[in-house]
Order: structure tokens, then C-alpha cells, then sequence
């Protein structure tokens, strides 16, 4: 069976697949970065104490996070154009998802993390003249950043994993890149191994960076 | 300088504090005591605003703590608090947890606040822990530090948050030495501490507080001579006779 494998398609289809690769990554690292500031923002207002913008913040989370992400895919490629009159195209419209979407499981994670940072440390910063707004970014949310990068950079995985979700509305991440070269040249087993392996690649070195990440930024106890 | 009048607090329906009051004048060092519980810590976090009050006033150099008008951040950057876990900040090394205030919040000069660290870091005897990170300190070490913090700020007093109670024994004195010292150069502080020897050498008055209430409030003479309350007789005799 392996024998009737022909890897030589993989040279042939390298542009396309670089390409579909670039966007999975550009989707992950803008969802991230705009996912971790609107998480934070979203965790902070739940922990405000206020009545309207904490129950605002939980809506939101518990909305998107009892939705299917393919679901609001879709969704939001329909909806935007209806509520804007005008399509913003497949790209767009992903990475504005996907922000969205990973901002509510960030959220969850960063209020877990503001949570673990002793009211003290609120107290001592408060003590010596700080604001709101300097309190939390600069004693806090550095504490609450490093206790959870870990869990964030889990979550970070599974949102690049789950790129491959945008072939729904005909954007063109890894997965769907290679699909398509599998078809052209009817090679589709060597090109879902191949994709597979870069997966794994990118998935794995990341952990270890992560692993070794998580050492040095520990906070000496 | 400091004006407590009529303060009283709750948590819910729990009263945690009953119309206290007192005052700490300039230059007077005030220590408060009394049995866990009685309200001490909670009373000394409702002075610079950690804590809010539900009736009474709290007047700080003029400015009432307990008014929605009063821009309290600017009124706790010259009230220096010392805390019972010290409360460095982990992520920072020492001369950043010193600096940290001065610069965001004082607007000094990194070079500035740097300067003025060191020295303060000098006169509690920690010049060469400057670029350790507050875990590899000792707890008597992570609270001179956090008393070099609160006064790198310029305090016009300070409040002590039983600054001795989480050290080990033999961490206490390194600690109270700093403080004494302070109080020698005519710092107003306010102090809730078990420490009576503290007391003894230093204080001008003492205030004994159980359950919430403020029940005795003394020259520091009057108190160890003769506690009028029986409560506060009954708590001398209990941390003195052993």
C-alpha cells in the first residue's frame, strides 16, 4: 500500500501550500494577539464588580463559547455584508471571527489568572498611589500573564488547529491548500500526510518553546 | 494628621467596626492592639481609602479619605502602608519594586528614583540585594524592602499593617529596629502590632480595639500602668505573662 505512494508531488505543490500555511499562521497570531487584549479587557469587565458591563462581558462569553466555531464562520460571512451592505471578503471575515471568538475562551483564562493574583498585591499597589488602570498593568495582569501562559498557548494551538474550519466560506488555510493540490494532481493521501506532518511540526516545536518560555519568565517564589 | 471620627463599617450585616474614634497627631506614633478579630487591620486599611466606610469620617492631612470627590490615588502616594506579607511585587527585582512609584506615580526620573531607591535600600542594610528578585529574600529582608518602598514616596506618615506577624522570631527584631528608627526621626505613624516592647520604647499613645469597637485609647504610660478596661487588662496580662 505504502509502496504506491508518490511524495514527488510535494515540490509541485509547495507555492500553493506556503501560501494556504502563511494565512493559517497570519489568521492565528492576529486572532491571538487581538484575542489575549480583548480576553483581558472582557476578564477585567467581569471582575469589575459593575452590574451592567459584568453581565454585558458574561453574555458574550457564554454566547460564544456555546456556539459552534463553523458555525459562526458562517454566520459572520453572511451577517457582515447584511449589517455593512458591502462583503469583506473570506480572509477578512475569518480572522474577524476568529478574534471574536478565541477573545471569549482568553477571557475565561485571564480572569482564572487575575483571580490567582492575591488581593495583597491589589492592596500594595494601590498603597503607593497607583491607579485603576496602572494597578492592573502593572502588577497584575504581568503576574496573571505569566501564570497562564501555558493554558494561553494551549489554547493558541487548538486555534490554529481549528483554522483549517475556514475552508467553510472558501478561504484557503494549510489544510485547504493542500486539499486542493491532492485534487490537481490526484495525490490527495500523500498531500493529507504531508499537511499532517507540518501540523505536527509547528504544533510541537511551539510547545517546547513554550516549555522553555514557561522557565524562564517563572516568577522566583 | 490622621482623624478617625465616628467610623463604623460592615461586611453585609456584619458590623466589623463600631464608631471608633482617635486621632494620630504629627510627629506621634500610634499603636493599635487587641485580639485577633477586633477589627485593628480593618480600621488601618479604612485610612487610606483600601477599605470603604459606611458611616463616620476619615480625615488625612486635611483631605477626607471617605468622599467621592477626594482623587484617593493622589492621597495614598504620600501614605506609605506596610504590609503584614509585605506584598513585594514578584515579578519585579528589588530596585524595580523601589522605583516602580516613584516613577509612575511621582514622576521622577528613572536615574532619579533609582538613586533614591539605593539609598533608602542603603539605610535598611539591603545595598547588595539590590538586583535579586523579592523570592530570594528572607521575610525579615522582604519587609525592610517593603518599608524602603513605601518610603521612597515621600510618605508624610506611614501605616504599619502588623508588619511582624507572618516573620519568624528571629526576623521580628531586624524589622522593628528599622521602625524604631524611624520613629526616632519624628515620623507619624500609625502601627497595629502585638509587638509591646515596640510599644514601650516608641509609642506615644496606644489604642486598644476588641470587637470593633475601640475600647481603650491611651498615653503609652496610662495603658501599661493601668488599663482602665478590664478587656485590655485582661490582654496585657495575657501577651506579657509568658
Amino acid at each position: 500500500m505504502l509502496g504506491t505512494l508518490d511524495f514527488s508531488v510535494i515540490p509541485l505543490a509547495m507555492p500553493a501550500i506556503l501560501k494556504g500555511l502563511w494565512f493559517s499562521l497570519e489568521l492565528t497570531v492576529i486572532a491571538m494577539i487581538g484575542g489575549v487584549i480583548l480576553g483581558t479587557l472582557l476578564a477585567l469587565a467581569r471582575l469589575s464588580g459593575g452590574k451592567f458591563i459584568g453581565g454585558a462581558a458574561k453574555v458574550y462569553v457564554d454566547l460564544m463559547r456555546s456556539i459552534p466555531l463553523l458555525m459562526m464562520i458562517l454566520w459572520f460571512f453572511f451577517l457582515i455584508p447584511f449589517v455593512t451592505g458591502q462583503p469583506i471578503g473570506q480572509n477578512k471575515s475569518a480572522i474577524i471571527t476568529f478574534t471574536l471568538f478565541q477573545a471569549a475562551f482568553y477571557s475565561e483564562i485571564m480572569r482564572a489568572g487575575i483571580q490567582s493574583i492575591p488581593r495583597g498585591q491589589v492592596n500594595a499597589a494601590l498603597a503607593i498611589g497607583m491607579t485603576y488602570w496602572q494597578t492592573m498593568g502593572y502588577v497584575v495582569l504581568p503576574q496573571a500573564f505569566r501564570n497562564m501562559v501555558l493554558v494561553l498557548l494551549t489554547q493558541t494551538f487548538i486555534l490554529f488547529q481549528d483554522t483549517s474550519l475556514v475552508y467553510a466560506i472558501g478561504a484557503t488555510d494549510l489544510l485547504k491548500a493542500a486539499e486542493n493540490a491532492g485534487m490537481l494532481y490526484g495525490r490527495t493521501v500523500e498531500m493529507y500526510l504531508f499537511v499532517s506532518v507540518i501540523y505536527f511540526a509547528i504544533c510541537f516545536s511551539l510547545s517546547m518553546f513554550v516549555k522553555y518560555m514557561n522557565k524562564r519568565i517563572a516568577i522566583i517564589r | 494628621m490622621i482623624k478617625i471620627e465616628n467610623v463604623s463599617k460592615w461586611y453585609g450585616n456584619f458590623q466589623v467596626l463600631t464608631d471608633c474614634t482617635t486621632n494620630v497627631e504629627k510627629g506621634e506614633v500610634v499603636v493599635v492592639c487587641g485580639p485577633s478579630g477586633s477589627g485593628k487591620s480593618t480600621l488601618i486599611k479604612c485610612v487610606n481609602g483600601l477599605e470603604p466606610i459606611q458611616q463616620g469620617k476619615i480625615v488625612v492631612n486635611g483631605t477626607q479619605v471617605n468622599d467621592l470627590r477626594t482623587d484617593l490615588p493622589k492621597l495614598r502616594a504620600h501614605v506609605g502602608m506596610v504590609f503584614q506579607h509585605f506584598e513585594l511585587f514578584p515579578h519585579m527585582s528589588i530596585t524595580q519594586n523601589l522605583a516602580i512609584g516613584q516613577v509612575k506615580v511621582l514622576g521622577r526620573s528613572q536615574d532619579e528614583a533609582m538613586e533614591r531607591g539605593l539609598r533608602l535600600l542603603d539605610r535598611v542594610g539591603l545595598k547588595a540585594h539590590a538586583n535579586k528578585f523579592p523570592g530570594e529574600l528572607s521575610g525579615g529582608q522582604q519587609q525592610r524592602v517593603a518599608i524602603a518602598r513605601a518610603l521612597s514616596m515621600d510618605p508624610i506618615c506611614m501605616l504599619f499593617d502588623e508588619p511582624t506577624s507572618a516573620l519568624d522570631p528571629e526576623m521580628i527584631n531586624e524589622v522593628l529596629d528599622v521602625m524604631v528608627e524611624l520613629a526616632k526621626e519624628g515620623m507619624t505613624m500609625m502601627v497595629v502590632t502585638h509587638e509591646m516592647g515596640f510599644a514601650r520604647k516608641v509609642a506615644n499613645r496606644v489604642v486598644f480595639m476588641d470587637q470593633g469597637q475601640i475600647v481603650e485609647d491611651a498615653t503609652k504610660d496610662d495603658f501599661f500602668g493601668q488599663p482602665r478596661s478590664d478587656r485590655a487588662q485582661q490582654f496585657l496580662s495575657k501577651i506579657l505573662n509568658h
